[in-house]
C-alpha cells in the first residue's frame, strides 16, 4: 500500500514535469513575436538562461510541494512520524538556507554573465538605427558607418543578418519601450535621455515588436515589424530607400498626389520629392513598400489602407491621425498614389 | 479569590464562573466601554473591534469591486479585437483595478485585521489612540468612495497604478484624472500611516504583563514589522504624488523630462518604487503571521523555529527596502549597479526558504486537521513558491528585459500577491470568523470555495506566463489576430470566472453563516493565543479581568493548568488599560484611553475637503487648513468630566 502510494507520488511528479515542459515547448515554434523562438545571438543567450532556470526551479517547486504533501499526508503512527529537533533543524538549515544560497549564488553569476553580453552595446557597430518613440508609432532613421543616410521610415525596421546593429532610442513625448522578443529584450525610450541596445540577427525572417511600456490610449496598437535579411539584400533595400518618392505615373496617381498635397496630409507627413516635409507623423516616402499600416496593427493592403484613410478613429480610437472626410473619388485617388510609393 | 465565594453565574460566552463582585465589575465595564448607538453614535465609535470590523468589511467590498473590474478586463481580452470596452474605459479600469487592490484592499485589509486581532492577542482592551483609529478609517472610506465616484463619472485615473510621468504630466494627461490619483493616494495613505503608528505603539506598550518580546505571537511580530515598513515607505509615495500634483497644478518641475538634470521621469520611478516594492512586503508579511497562527493551531503544536521565523520576518522587512531598482531594469541604468539589485532580489529567497521549511517542520508527522483555513495555507505553499521562483527569475537583468511589462510579470505578481496574501487572508477569514461573529463558517462551502479558487486561479494565471513569453505586453486593451495568443487568453478568462465563483461562495458563506452558523464558543479551534481567551464576539471591554501570560502559548497553558493568570486593579469606570515595558512587558503604568467622539469624523471632513477640493481650486486647501485646526482643537479639548475620575472631580469643585 505504502509502496503504491510512493509510486503514485513519483508518477504524478514525472507527469507534472512533463506537462510543464510540454506547455512551454508548445510555443517554442515558429512564432514571430516570441521569446522562445530566438533569432539573434542576444535572444538566444536569454532563452538558454530561461530554459536552465525553468528546469532548476521546476525541480525546486516540485521538491517543496512534495515535502508539504509528505508533511501533511503522512499517516500518524505513534512516534514514528515525528522528527527530532535536530532533524527539524537540519531540514530548515539545508532546505531554507544552504540550498537557496548555493542556487542563488550560481544564478547570480550566470545571470550577470548573460547580462554583460546582452547589454554590451558596441559603439563601433557598422549600422546604427535611431528609433524615436511617438504616441503611437515608431520613427526610424539609418546611419551606416556613422553617416546619416537621410533614410527615414516608420514602424518597420530592416537589419542585415550576422551584423551587429546598434539602436539609439529616444522619445519625443512619453516613455515607450522598444522590444523585439525574437531578437532582444526591451529598453525604454525615455524623453530627455538616450538609451542604447543592440541586435545581431542570426537568421533571415520577419519578426514583430511592440511597445512594452504603457504609453496611453493606443499603447496596444503601437507595434512594428523587423525584417532581417542577408546583407546584400539589406543594402539593396537601403539603396531603394535613399531614393526620393517615385513619381506618379497613371492619371489616378497624379490626382492622388494632388489630393495629398492639397489636403491636411502635408501638415504632418513627409513624402520626399514632394512639398510634404512635416515630421510629426510617419514618413510616407516609401509607404507602399511597407508591410503594415497604423503601427503594425493592419496588413498593408489596398482594402485596409482604404479603411484606415476613411476612418482612422474607428481602427485606432484616439490616434493622432484625424478623420479626413475625403470624397470617395479623392479617397480612391489617394489610395492609388500611396500604394504606388514603393 | 476563595473558591467558596464564587457564585454560579455562568457566562454563556466564555464558559466560566464569575463571582458577584466580578459580575458587578463586568456590568460596569460593559457600560464604560459601550459604543454609542444610533446614527450619530455610529460616527462616534472608537472601539478597536468596531473599527477593525469596518476596515475589513470595507476592504472586502473594494476587493469585490476590483474583482469585477478584473473580470471586465478578462472579458475584453477573451478574444482578439473585442469591442466590449473602449480603450479609454479599459485604461481607467486597469488603473482602478491596480489602485483598488493595492491601496484600497490589500493594505487596509491587513491593517484592519490587525486592528481587530492585535489588541486581543496582546490581551488589552483597546488600541493606544482610539480616536486616531476612527479617523484613519473615515479617511480611507472617503478616499475610496471618491475614487469610485470618479470612475462612475468616467474621470478615474488612467495612467496605470504606478502612473509614470511624462504620461501622467498635465501635457499628456490633461484634466482631472491624474490629479485625482495624486491627491487621493496621498489622502488614503494618511489612513495607512495612522494605523501603522497606532499598531506600533499598541504592540510596544500594551502587551499583557509577561508577554516579553520573545513571547509575542508571530502574527504580532509580522504586524510590527509591517507597521514599521509602512512608516518608512508610505511617506515616500505621499511626497512623490504631492510633487506630481504640484507639477500639474502649480507648474513646478520635479518630474519634467527637460529639467536640468534630465532625469525627471526617472526620479518618479525611483521614488515610486522605493515605496512600491516595500508595499509588496507590507501586503505579504502580515500573511506570514496569519499562516504561522493557522499552522500552529491546525498542526496542534508550537510552531517550529520561532526565533528563526521572527528573524526571517525582520530580514524580509529590511531586504524589502533594497530591491526597488528591479522594477527599473529596462531604463538604461548601468549594469554593475543593476547586478547588486539582482543579488538583493534573489536573497529574499533565503528568509522565505527558512519560513517555508519551519512550517513544513511544524506540520511534519503531526495529525493536521484539514479544516478550511489549513487548506488555504496549503494552497499558499504551492502558489507562493511558484510565484517566488518566477520572482527569482525576473531578478535576472537580461531575462527581465525580455519579460518586463509583459503578461509574465502579470502572472508573477498575481502568484505572489494572490498566493502570498489573498489565500492566507481567506484562511485567516475562515480561522478568525468565529471570533468576529461568534459563529462558525460552513466547512463544506469553505472547501468548495477553496477548490474553485485554487483551480480557477491557476487556470487563469498560469497561462499568462506563457503569454508573456510569447510577446504579449501588459496593459493592452486588445491584441491582433494571428499571434497565437487566442487560446491561452480564452483559458485565462475562463479561469478568472471560476476564481470569481470561488470568491462568491465564500461571500455567501460569510453572509449566511453570520446569521445561521453554528455557535462557536470562545475557542473553537483550540488555538494557543490570547484572542481566543475572550468571548466570541468579544465583549466591548474584551477581557475581564485583563490577562497576564507566562509563555508563548497562553491558551494551551491555561487548558493544561486550569488557571488563568490575571491582572487586577484596572479601573472599571473609565476606559483604562495597563501599559507595560517595551522589552519584558512588566507593568509600569495605567493609562486612560479616549472616549467615543465625533471629532475624528469632523477632522476627516476638514482634511478631505482640502484634498478633494484641491481638484477644483486651491482655495479649498486653505479653508481646509483652518477647519482642520479647529477640528484638532475640538478633538483634544480637555473635558474634565470624561478624563477625571469622579472622586477627584468632587474635590476640585466643578473644575
Amino acid at each position: 500500500m505504502r509502496k503504491w502510494r510512493q509510486t503514485q507520488i513519483k508518477l504524478s511528479a514525472i507527469l507534472t514535469v512533463a506537462a510543464v515542459v510540454a506547455f512551454f515547448t508548445s510555443c517554442a515554434d515558429t512564432r514571430f513575436q516570441s521569446v522562445l523562438n530566438p533569432k539573434s545571438t542576444q535572444a538566444a543567450e536569454i532563452a538558454l538562461l530561461w530554459w536552465v532556470m525553468l528546469g532548476v526551479f521546476t525541480v525546486v517547486l516540485l521538491a517543496v510541494t512534495l515535502l508539504v504533501a509528505a508533511a501533511v499526508l503522512r499517516r500518524y503512527d505513534g512516534r514514528r512520524g515525528e522528527l527530532s529537533d535536530r532533524q527539524k533543524r537540519n531540514m530548515v538549515l539545508i532546505g531554507g538556507v544552504i540550498i537557496p544560497v548555493v542556487v542563488i549564488f550560481a544564478f547570480v553569476i550566470y545571470s550577470v554573465s548573460v547580462g554583460r553580453y546582452t547589454a554590451s552595446v558596441p559603439h563601433d557597430a557598422p549600422i546604427t538605427i535611431e528609433v524615436v518613440g511617438h504616441q503611437w508609432w515608431w520613427d526610424i532613421r539609418y546611419r551606416v558607418s556613422g553617416r546619416d543616410l537621410n533614410v527615414r521610415s516608420a514602424n518597420e525596421i530592416h537589419v542585415p543578418v550576422g551584423v551587429r546593429v546598434k539602436f539609439v532610442l529616444e522619445s519625443r513625448d512619453v516613455i515607450h519601450s522598444f522590444w523585439i522578443p525574437n531578437l532582444q529584450g526591451k529598453t525604454d525610450l525615455i524623453p530627455g535621455r538616450k538609451n542604447f541596445t543592440w541586435v545581431t540577427a542570426t537568421e533571415p525572417g520577419i519578426f514583430r515588436g511592440q511597445c512594452a511600456e504603457f504609453c496611453g490610449l493606443q499603447h496596444a496598437k503601437m507595434a512594428f515589424i523587423v525584417v532581417a535579411s542577408p546583407e546584400a539584400e539589406f543594402y539593396a533595400w537601403l539603396e531603394r530607400q535613399i531614393q526620393p518618392a517615385r513619381q506618379p505615373v497613371t492619371e489616378a496617381q497624379v490626382r492622388g498626389r494632388e489630393v495629398f498635397e492639397t489636403t491636411s496630409c502635408t501638415l504632418c507627413h513627409t513624402i520626399r520629392g514632394t512639398q510634404a516635409l512635416a515630421e510629426v507623423a510617419p514618413d510616407l516616402t516609401h509607404v507602399g513598400s511597407r508591410q503594415t499600416l497604423a503601427a503594425g496593427s493592419l496588413p498593408n493592403t489596398r482594402g485596409h489602407l482604404a479603411g484606415w484613410l476613411a476612418n482612422p478613429q474607428q481602427i485606432k480610437p484616439g490616434s493622432r491621425m484625424p478623420n479626413l472626410y475625403l470624397r470617395n473619388d479623392e479617397l480612391d485617388a489617394l489610395i492609388e498614389y500611396l500604394s504606388s510609393l514603393e | 479569590m476563595e473558591k467558596a465565594e464564587r457564585e454560579t453565574i455562568k457566562a454563556p460566552s466564555d464558559n466560566r464562573y464569575y463571582s458577584a463582585a466580578e459580575v458587578e465589575d463586568v456590568a460596569e465595564l460593559d457600560r464604560t466601554w459601550a459604543s454609542p448607538t444610533g446614527i450619530v453614535g455610529w460616527f462616534q465609535v472608537v472601539n478597536h473591534s468596531n473599527i477593525g470590523r469596518r476596515y475589513v468589511i470595507t476592504a472586502f467590498v473594494f476587493f469585490l469591486l476590483a474583482g469585477v473590474l478584473g473580470l471586465m478586463m478578462r472579458t475584453q481580452l477573451m478574444q482578439p479585437e473585442m469591442k466590449l470596452l473602449h480603450p479609454d474605459l479599459y485604461n481607467q479600469i486597469f488603473t482602478m483595478h491596480g489602485i483598488t487592490m493595492m491601496f484600497l484592499f490589500a493594505v487596509p485589509v491587513m491593517e484592519g485585521l490587525a486592528v481587530y486581532i492585535v489588541p486581543l492577542m496582546l490581551g488589552t482592551r483597546d488600541m493606544a489612540f482610539p480616536r486616531l483609529n476612527a479617523f484613519g478609517y473615515y479617511v480611507y472610506l472617503l478616499g475610496g468612495i471618491t475614487l469610485y465616484v470618479a470612475l462612475l463619472f468616467g474621470i478615474a485615473p488612467d495612467a496605470g497604478w504606478f502612473n509614470y510621468p511624462p504620461l501622467a504630466s498635465s501635457e499628456f494627461s490633461p484634466g482631472m484624472r491624474v490629479d485625482i490619483y495624486a491627491m487621493l493616494i496621498t489622502f488614503i495613505e494618511i489612513a495607512a500611516l495612522v494605523a501603522a503608528v497606532e499598531l506600533v505603539v499598541t504592540i510596544f506598550k500594551q502587551r499583557a504583563p509577561g508577554m516579553s518580546l520573545n513571547r509575542m505571537p508571530l502574527y504580532v511580530w509580522s504586524i510590527l514589522v509591517t507597521a514599521f515598513m509602512i512608516i518608512f515607505a508610505m511617506p515616500v509615495v505621499m511626497v512623490a504624488s504631492m510633487f506630481l500634483a504640484f507639477d500639474r497644478n502649480v507648474g513646478t518641475h520635479f518630474f519634467e523630462a527637460l529639467s536640468p538634470a534630465g532625469q525627471g521621469p526617472l526620479l518618479w520611478q525611483h521614488l515610486f518604487w522605493f515605496f512600491g516594492h516595500p508595499e509588496v512586503y507590507i501586503i505579504f508579511i502580515p500573511a506570514l503571521g496569519i499562516i504561522s497562527s493557522i499552522v500552529t493551531t491546525f498542526a496542534r503544536r508550537p510552531v517550529y523555529g520561532y526565533t528563526a521565523l521572527v528573524l526571517s520576518i525582520v530580514a524580509t522587512g529590511f531586504l524589502g527596502f533594497a530591491l526597488w531598482v528591479h522594477h527599473m531594469y529596462t531604463t538604461g541604468l548601468p549594469q554593475l549597479g543593476l547586478s547588486f539589485f539582482t543579488a538583493a532580489s534573489a536573497m529574499i529567497a533565503i528568509p522565505s526558504g527558512v519560513q517555508i521549511f519551519c512550517w513544513i517542520a511544524t506540520l511534519w508527522g503531526g495529525r493536521p486537521q484539514f479544516k478550511t483555513p489549513l487548506l488555504y495555507v496549503l494552497g499558499f505553499f504551492f502558489i507562493f513558491v511558484l510565484g517566488g521562483l518566477t520572482g527569482v527569475m525576473i531578478a535576472s537583468v537580461p531575462f527581465d528585459a525580455q519579460v518586463h511589462d509583459t503578461y509574465f510579470i502579470v502572472a508573477h505578481f498575481h502568484y505572489v500577491l494572490i498566493g502570498g496574501a489573498v489565500f492566507p487572508l481567506f484562511g485567516g477569514l475562515y480561522y478568525w470568523f468565529p471570533k468576529f461573529a461568534g459563529r462558525m463558517l460552513s466547512e463544506t462551502a469553505g472547501k468548495w470555495s477553496f477548490a474553485l479558487m485554487f483551480i480557477g486561479f491557476n487556470v487563469s494565471f498560469f497561462p499568462m506566463h506563457n503569454l508573456g513569453l510569447m510577446g504579449m505586453p501588459r496593459r493592452v486593451y486588445t491584441y491582433i489576430e494571428g499571434l497565437g495568443w487566442n487560446d491561452l487568453n480564452l483559458m485565462a478568462t475562463v479561469g478568472a470566472y471560476v476564481l470569481g465563483v470561488g470568491v462568491l461562495i465564500s461571500l455567501i458563506n460569510v453572509i449566511y453563516s453570520a446569521i445561521n452558523g453554528r455557535e462557536s464558543g470562545p475557542n473553537p479551534w483550540d488555538s494557543d493565543t490570547l484572542e481566543w481567551a475572550c468571548a466570541s464576539p468579544p465583549a466591548n471591554y474584551n477581557f475581564s479581568p485583563m490577562p497576564a501570560v507566562d509563555s508563548l502559548h497562553p491558551m494551551w497553558d491555561m487548558k493544561e493548568r486550569g488557571v488563568r493568570p490575571a491582572v487586577t486593579g484596572v479601573r472599571t469606570d473609565m476606559r483604562q488599560v495597563l501599559t507595560t515595558t517595551l522589552m519584558d512587558a512588566r507593568p509600569h503604568a495605567l493609562s486612560n484611553l479616549a472616549r467615543p467622539s465625533i471629532a475624528p469624523l469632523l477632522l476627516t471632513g476638514a482634511v478631505g475637503l482640502g484634498f478633494i477640493g484641491f481638484l477644483f481650486s486651491i482655495n479649498w486647501l486653505i479653508l481646509s487648513f483652518f477647519l482642520a485646526f479647529f477640528a484638532i482643537v475640538y478633538w483634544n479639548y480637555p473635558r474634565y468630566d470624561e478624563r477625571t475620575p469622579p472622586w477627584k472631580k468632587e474635590g476640585e469643585n466643578g473644575n
